[in-house]
């Protein structure tokens, strides 16, 4: 998830975070978690008795979101140590308020401190990019298990890994999904110019090939997009894929409809909130396509909301690295980069970048005047 | 650039016109506001966008108070009956918050015979207050224990972010322009702005109040001499502006659904630059500055793409403010005739 300047954005997912909740208990049990307690295999690590610090969002507007990280990364440690009587692992937490301006400092403090041995986070992309650098310096291997711009694995940081998809992979399966499962031959991009929304919008453009009809960029607070309707009807456009954050996107799929236009309508994790039915009305978002790189945890995980399990799994990746006698920061990291295993938010393995190899695009729906945030498909 | 996308059919050039017309109708509405306090008392009033802001949320609280939270999609003659009582509150709401500004912001500074670059900053001053103030309003409401009642209205813990009307007003369509569907929507926006005009032109150039207006606009002093109560005079030029931000914000809120704490602004720079545009003072300026503003942009967007709107709409003031530095219909409010 992106947040250069965007506190909407923030309030976002904290609205998705708090669906995600009802979201447990319903349906959808998918196989259980396995990557946690490996046998410990080569003695007892130097790491027992230390410390995982997370840093991320605790307060402020994305607070919920980065409560929901603690969250899974309490459960993990809690089954780790409940397990392990003489090796105790436990957590040092950092509130950044999701806020790169507050993060470096931080960010000197968690490498200045001798009982931290990894980080799980940066819990957003601005506070990574800003943070990335003091990690790398001192050394210490971090997993985020929410920060998907895709610049921050490009930037040769060896001791930063994500158990998220990236930006890319999210725009190359949105393409996929417009034209093979929605079956689109001519797709009109959009997007509002931010850093985020181009990314994805670009990436997007980029894998429709000749599928794609035509773009245009709107701008962030833009209400009238009469421009943007003609130029997707004048198009003959079948499709259209929005780059960007909810408010925009529900009055461009509600002016979409009301110009006549029928296709399929898809956006972005940045559209995917309650709010983007409310501001499109229910019978022009109806139908409407938001995909995310997280999907809703199964039904028996103990813990909730949006990016717990992909933090449970990070936490277990470095709990494993304990378990198997790992003891310094350079086989920590070489451990992880190595690692493989089945996460309760699916396959986990790195590239050479420190990107997840294979990551879950979801394909979330509106149906009925609400978006399902239950029963998300994963797009193939 | 996309010449075609405008010229290329005839078809795509009344679209885009239309289009145009439907926002710039909305801009002229604010702008009047803007115009009508510039031409009595010379002064810029920016917090007039908050003003318009307030309206936008009168109107869809009317709608919540009057049908509840659940969505639903109804056509505009089935809103008709809602839609003129949330007409009446957002006048009522804006025109409310027009006076308070005029009591709070400015008749102090007035009364104090202060300079007008003070009463600017006062305004500036008083458009962040109000803003913020309906940012935080579900903090104000949780003061008083009220947050969970009032939930539907103040969003706690969403009070900065998007608010809906739960009503969704669908459009049905008229008769066709070329590609452009002219809705029943578009039709009642144009018509209701261009109606509200006509009806304020005449207030001011027909009664007595409106001679009052054009008198302390021409010269204060003398008028004053002559028996108009300036304060008055000035309070009602407040009052006026906010009634007609509170059509517009119904007008608005009809045709796009939602709105935020700062949704003032962008609309309010716009309806400013329709004002500077028809030249400001000027009551048919800032019709003729909308509705020139509304479809240039729409323009703009056709020729060089929907991110280079505002670039056309601000070099176009330029222009403009370059052969005629009054604006189109030169400031005009006082030298009105009978």
């Amino acid at each position: 998830m992106i947040r250069f300047s965007k506190p909407a954005r923030a309030l976002a997912v904290v609205a998705v975070a708090g669906l995600a909740l009802s979201a447990c208990g319903s349906d959808d049990s998918s196989d259980t978690p396995d990557a946690a307690a490996s046998s410990s295999g080569g003695g007892a690590s130097a790491f027992c008795g230390k410390n995982i610090a997370f840093l991320g969002a605790l307060t402020g507007d994305a607070g919920a979101l980065g409560q929901n990280m603690v969250n899974g990364i309490e459960l993990a440690l809690k089954e780790h140590n409940d397990k392990n009587a003489d090796c105790q692992v436990n957590l040092k937490k950092f509130d950044s308020q999701g806020s790169p301006d507050n993060a470096p400092g931080l960010a000197t403090q968690i490498v200045n401190d001798d009982t931290i041995f990894g980080l799980v986070g940066p819990g957003f992309s601005g506070e990574s990019l800003a943070t990335g650098k003091t990690f790398f310096e001192a050394g210490l291997p971090s997993i985020s298990p929410s920060a998907t711009n895709v610049t921050i694995t490009q930037q040769g940081w060896t001791t930063w890994h994500r158990v998220i998809g990236n930006d890319d992979a999210q725009g190359a399966a949105d393409a996929q999904y417009l034209t093979g499962t929605a079956g689109a031959t001519k797709v009109f991009v959009v997007d509002d110019g931010q850093d985020y929304s181009k990314g994805l919008a670009g990436k997007v453009k980029d894998s429709l090939g000749d599928a794609l009809a035509g773009d245009d960029q709107i701008s962030v607070g833009d209400t009238n997009m009469s421009a943007v309707v003609q130029a997707v009807k004048s198009a003959g456009a079948d499709a259209v894929f929005y780059g960007g954050y909810y408010t925009e996107a529900g009055l461009l799929v509600k002016q979409l409809r009301q110009g006549g236009f029928t296709g399929t309508f898809m956006s972005g994790d940045g559209s995917e909130d309650p709010s983007f039915v409310k501001v499109a009305g229910a019978d022009a978002a109806e139908g409407a396509v938001l995909s995310a790189p997280a999907g809703p945890p199964p039904a028996d995980f103990g813990a909730t909301g949006l990016y717990s399990t992909q933090a449970y799994d990070a936490t277990n990746i470095f709990l494993a690295a304990v378990d198997s006698g790992v003891s310094d920061a350079q086989a920590l990291n070489e451990f992880i980069g190595s690692y493989t295993g089945t996460g309760v938010s699916g396959p986990i393995a790195f590239d050479e970048n420190g990107d997840i190899t294979e990551s879950k695009i979801y394909a979330y729906f509106v149906k009925d005047g609400k978006l399902d945030v239950d029963n998300p498909e994963v797009i193939e | 650039m996309h010449l075609d996308a405008l010229f290329g059919s005839f078809d795509n050039f009344l679209s885009y016109t239309t289009g145009g017309l439907v926002f710039g109708a909305i801009y002229a509405l604010v702008a009047l506001g803007y115009t009508m306090v510039y031409g009595v008392l010379q002064l810029i009033n920016f917090a007039h966008s908050e003003v318009f802001m307030f309206g936008t949320f009168g109107m869809a609280w009317t709608f919540y108070f009057l049908h509840g939270s659940e969505p639903v999609t109804w056509s505009l003659g089935r809103a008709a009956p809602m839609l003129l009582a949330s007409l009446v509150v957002a006048m009522a709401v804006s025109a409310g918050i027009a006076l308070l500004l005029e009591r709070v912001a400015y008749r102090p500074l007035i009364n104090k015979n202060a300079p007008k670059l003070i009463a600017l900053i006062s305004a500036i001053g008083a458009s962040f207050a109000l803003a913020e103030a309906m940012g935080l309003r579900d903090r104000f409401a949780s003061w008083v224990g009220l947050d969970d009642d009032l939930a539907n209205y103040v969003s706690p813990e969403k009070a900065r972010d998007v608010y809906s009307n739960p009503v969704t007003i669908q459009p049905h369509n008229l008769f066709d322009v070329g590609g452009y569907s002219i809705t029943d929507v578009d039709l009642v926006v144009v018509l209701a702005a261009i109606l509200m005009m006509v009806a304020l032109d005449q207030f001011v150039r027909r009664t007595r109040f409106g001679r009052g207006i054009r008198a302390t606009a021409q010269d204060p002093e003398s008028a004053a001499l002559m028996g108009v109560n300036s304060t008055r005079v000035v309070q009602m030029t407040f009052l006026i502006g906010g009634l007609m931000a509170g059509v517009a914000a119904t007008l608005y809120m009809m045709k796009i659904g939602s709105t935020r704490q700062n949704a003032g602004f962008i609309l309010g720079v716009k309806a400013f630059t329709a004002a500077v545009m028809g030249g400001i003072g000027n009551l048919r300026g800032a019709l003729l500055g909308g509705l020139i503003l509304g479809v240039m942009e729409n323009w703009g967007s056709a020729v060089f793409g929907p991110n280079w709107k505002d670039v056309t709409a601000f070099v176009l003031l330029v222009l403009i403010l370059l052969v005629r530095p009054s604006g189109l219909l030169g400031e005009a409010l006082g030298k009105a005739r009978a």
